[in-house]
């Protein structure tokens, strides 16, 4: 029994990856490359949210500020002091980590939608910030971000690069980055989940009470979650600082928070691969309905209402439980 | 020889109402200790009130001879106290055996970097836990929800998975909130052997039950509780013979 369960783990491990692989073919110009990178970044960041609003049941409606706290100490570290990218992330996701964790220790004692309002306001108080001080990070214009950069190696969408004699482009050898760091980001998800660790953030969702009784410190395991999804998501917003090139406060805006929960929310809270589909569909979605025109947003909004109220688990799922029911059928009750 | 449990001169008010009043009594290590009385009587707040869920407004509550005023549940936990619920709370979220190896969160201790990279060490842990509650699971009689989710549980299997949780976490004293509630006469008389097999292991176990029946038959002690206040406390057999208890609450 146990090892039915490890394997079905590193199963959908493997069956990512794979998609990741075959991927490419489908892929036929450097647009194609840079939707597929950002949409590898921006799920391994929603991986990292729906460990706090899938796993622990507690909702951010402010994690872009995370991302843009990442992005932007990345591009400042790197740019205007000429820090080593490695570092520049890894320092940066410390200090986003301490600041979720001073600032989700009071705010965690909420719930529901108080939860939701005071997250919301840390969202618009980081946007605020790098929106107004100007001197450091360039305000509403913008700053640019160098290339990722390790060891005098760099990592730019524009180079072109070399891999076993084969010659590829920028773009393609920073999505090989981001679905790697993509696998990495779900592995460390998966193994969180699977662990005492994992129960106890749970547990916290399913029952606060039975948790507490047979001794999980609740507050304790709110506030970890919280640092760990804000570190997933300053890393991503590092990354994705290097790969753009450039930003703007809007890495760190409202929308972009909506964007991520409703990924979390559309593919299945609590489904690590279900949020990445949320992920996939929510960033192509636009480019599909491009031809709508101005009906494209509510074109947009009316998917996503569709969706919510025939798939109220989530796209994914929604449809492994439709395709498993499928299958018991045609083999006779047995799966 | 101290007290396991002792309560002192507890009081608890919500608004105006005293849900308990001026209780006070002691629980040996060891012993089988019933908490009965009619709906309302206030059985279900005095449990919240050891367990550290609700503060009490009066009096004191020691466990092992030190104060648990300044405890949180999870705290109380720590120093070996373990209940169920009369509303169960089970996590939906999780398969059976999950909620169960939850009891063993105090035993398992992990770091993140022993998590995150799924060291041997966090495997060894997790496969003795898994084992550990896969036997609980069997020793309290839900052992065929092995691989179940948990929401695929009947409301009898539940109860139990709640006292199997709760053994998981080695108690010292457990605190059992009407398990026998929406159980028919041989699931309750499962239950009766259970709770006989737990006090056997050395384990104190507080009850609070509505079926006389089983109350009677396992208690070592009881405590009769009417309107917030004791109105006695003594054997079964003394409880039976009381005459206040009686026209309150057995009947003629």
């Amino acid at each position: 029994m146990l090892n039915r369960f490890m394997q079905s783990r590193l199963r959908g491990l493997m069956v990512l990856a794979l998609i990741l692989i075959i991927i490419p073919a489908f892929l036929s110009n450097p647009f194609h490359y840079e939707l597929a990178t950002q949409i590898a970044i921006i799920g391994a960041t929603v991986v990292g949210l729906n460990l706090l609003v899938g796993f622990a049941g507690q909702i951010s409606l402010g994690h872009a500020g995370f991302f843009g706290l990442g992005a932007y100490f990345t591009g400042i570290a790197t740019g205007t002091y000429g820090w080593p990218s490695v570092p520049a992330l890894l320092v940066g996701a410390i200090v986003v980590g301490i600041i979720a964790w001073v600032v989700g220790r009071p705010i965690l004692r909420l719930k529901g939608h108080y939860l939701s309002m005071a997250t919301l306001a840390v969202g618009f108080i980081i946007a605020i910030i790098l929106n107004n001080e100007r001197a450091i990070t360039g305000g509403p214009d913008g700053m640019p971000v160098p290339a990722f950069e390790v060891f005098g190696w760099e990592l730019s969408s524009f180079g072109t690069y070399s891999l076993f004699g084969l010659e590829i482009s920028g773009v393609q050898a920073w999505y090989m980055f981001a679905s790697g760091v993509l696998l990495l980001a779900v592995w460390f998800a998966l193994n969180l989940i699977e662990s005492p660790i994992g129960r106890a953030l749970r547990s916290v969702h399913g029952s606060e009470v039975a948790a507490s009784v047979v001794g999980v410190d609740t507050a304790k395991y709110k506030s970890l979650v919280f640092v760990i999804s804000a570190i997933y998501a300053s890393l991503m917003g590092g990354l994705y600082a290097h790969f753009q090139g450039f930003i703007t406060p809007a890495v760190a805006s409202f929308e972009f928070s909506i964007l991520f929960i409703t990924m979390v929310v559309l593919g299945g809270m609590g489904s690590t691969f279900g949020v990445i589909l949320g992920a996939v569909v929510l960033k192509l979605l636009p480019q599909v309905l491009a031809d709508f025109q101005e009906l494209e947003t509510v074109m947009f909004g009316l998917i996503l209402m569709l969706t919510m109220i025939f798939m109220p688990k989530g796209l994914l799922p929604t449809l492994t439980a439709a395709v498993s029911k499928r299958l018991r059928k045609k083999t006779g009750g047995k799966a | 020889m101290t007290a396991l449990v002792e309560v002192k001169g507890l009081d608890k008010a919500f608004g105006g109402v005293h849900a308990v009043e001026g209780v006070s009594f002691a629980v040996e290590a060891g012993q089988v200790y019933s908490v009965i009385g009619p709906n309302g009587a206030g059985k279900t707040t005095l449990f919240n009130l050891i367990t550290g869920l609700y503060i009490p407004t009066k009096g004191e509550i020691l466990l092992n001879g030190e104060s648990t005023a300044k405890l949180e549940p999870n705290q109380l936990a720590e120093r070996g106290m373990c209940r169920t619920f009369q509303q169960m709370q089970i996590c939906m979220n999780m398969t059976a055996i999950e909620n169960v190896m939850l009891g063993r969160h105090l035993q398992l201790k992990s770091s993140l970097f022993t998590t995150l990279f799924r060291l041997p060490a966090l495997r060894r842990g997790e496969e003795a836990a898994y084992k550990r509650a896969a036997d609980l699971m069997e020793y309290v009689g839900c052992g065929e929800y092995v691989g179940a989710e948990a929401s695929a549980m009947s409301y009898g299997a539940l109860k139990r998975l709640e006292v199997a949780r709760a053994l998981a976490a080695e108690p010292k004293v457990i605190l059992l909130d009407e398990p026998a509630a929406g159980l028919n006469a041989t699931e309750t008389a499962a239950l009766e052997d259970l709770i006989r097999k737990i006090a056997d292991q050395g384990i104190t176990v507080m009850l609070v039950e509505h079926d006389m029946k089983l109350v009677m038959g396992i208690s070592d002690r009881l405590l009769v509780l009417n309107y917030g206040r004791v109105l006695a406390e003594g054997t079964p057999a003394e409880i039976r013979q009381n005459p206040d208890v009686i026209a309150a609450y057995l009947g003629g």
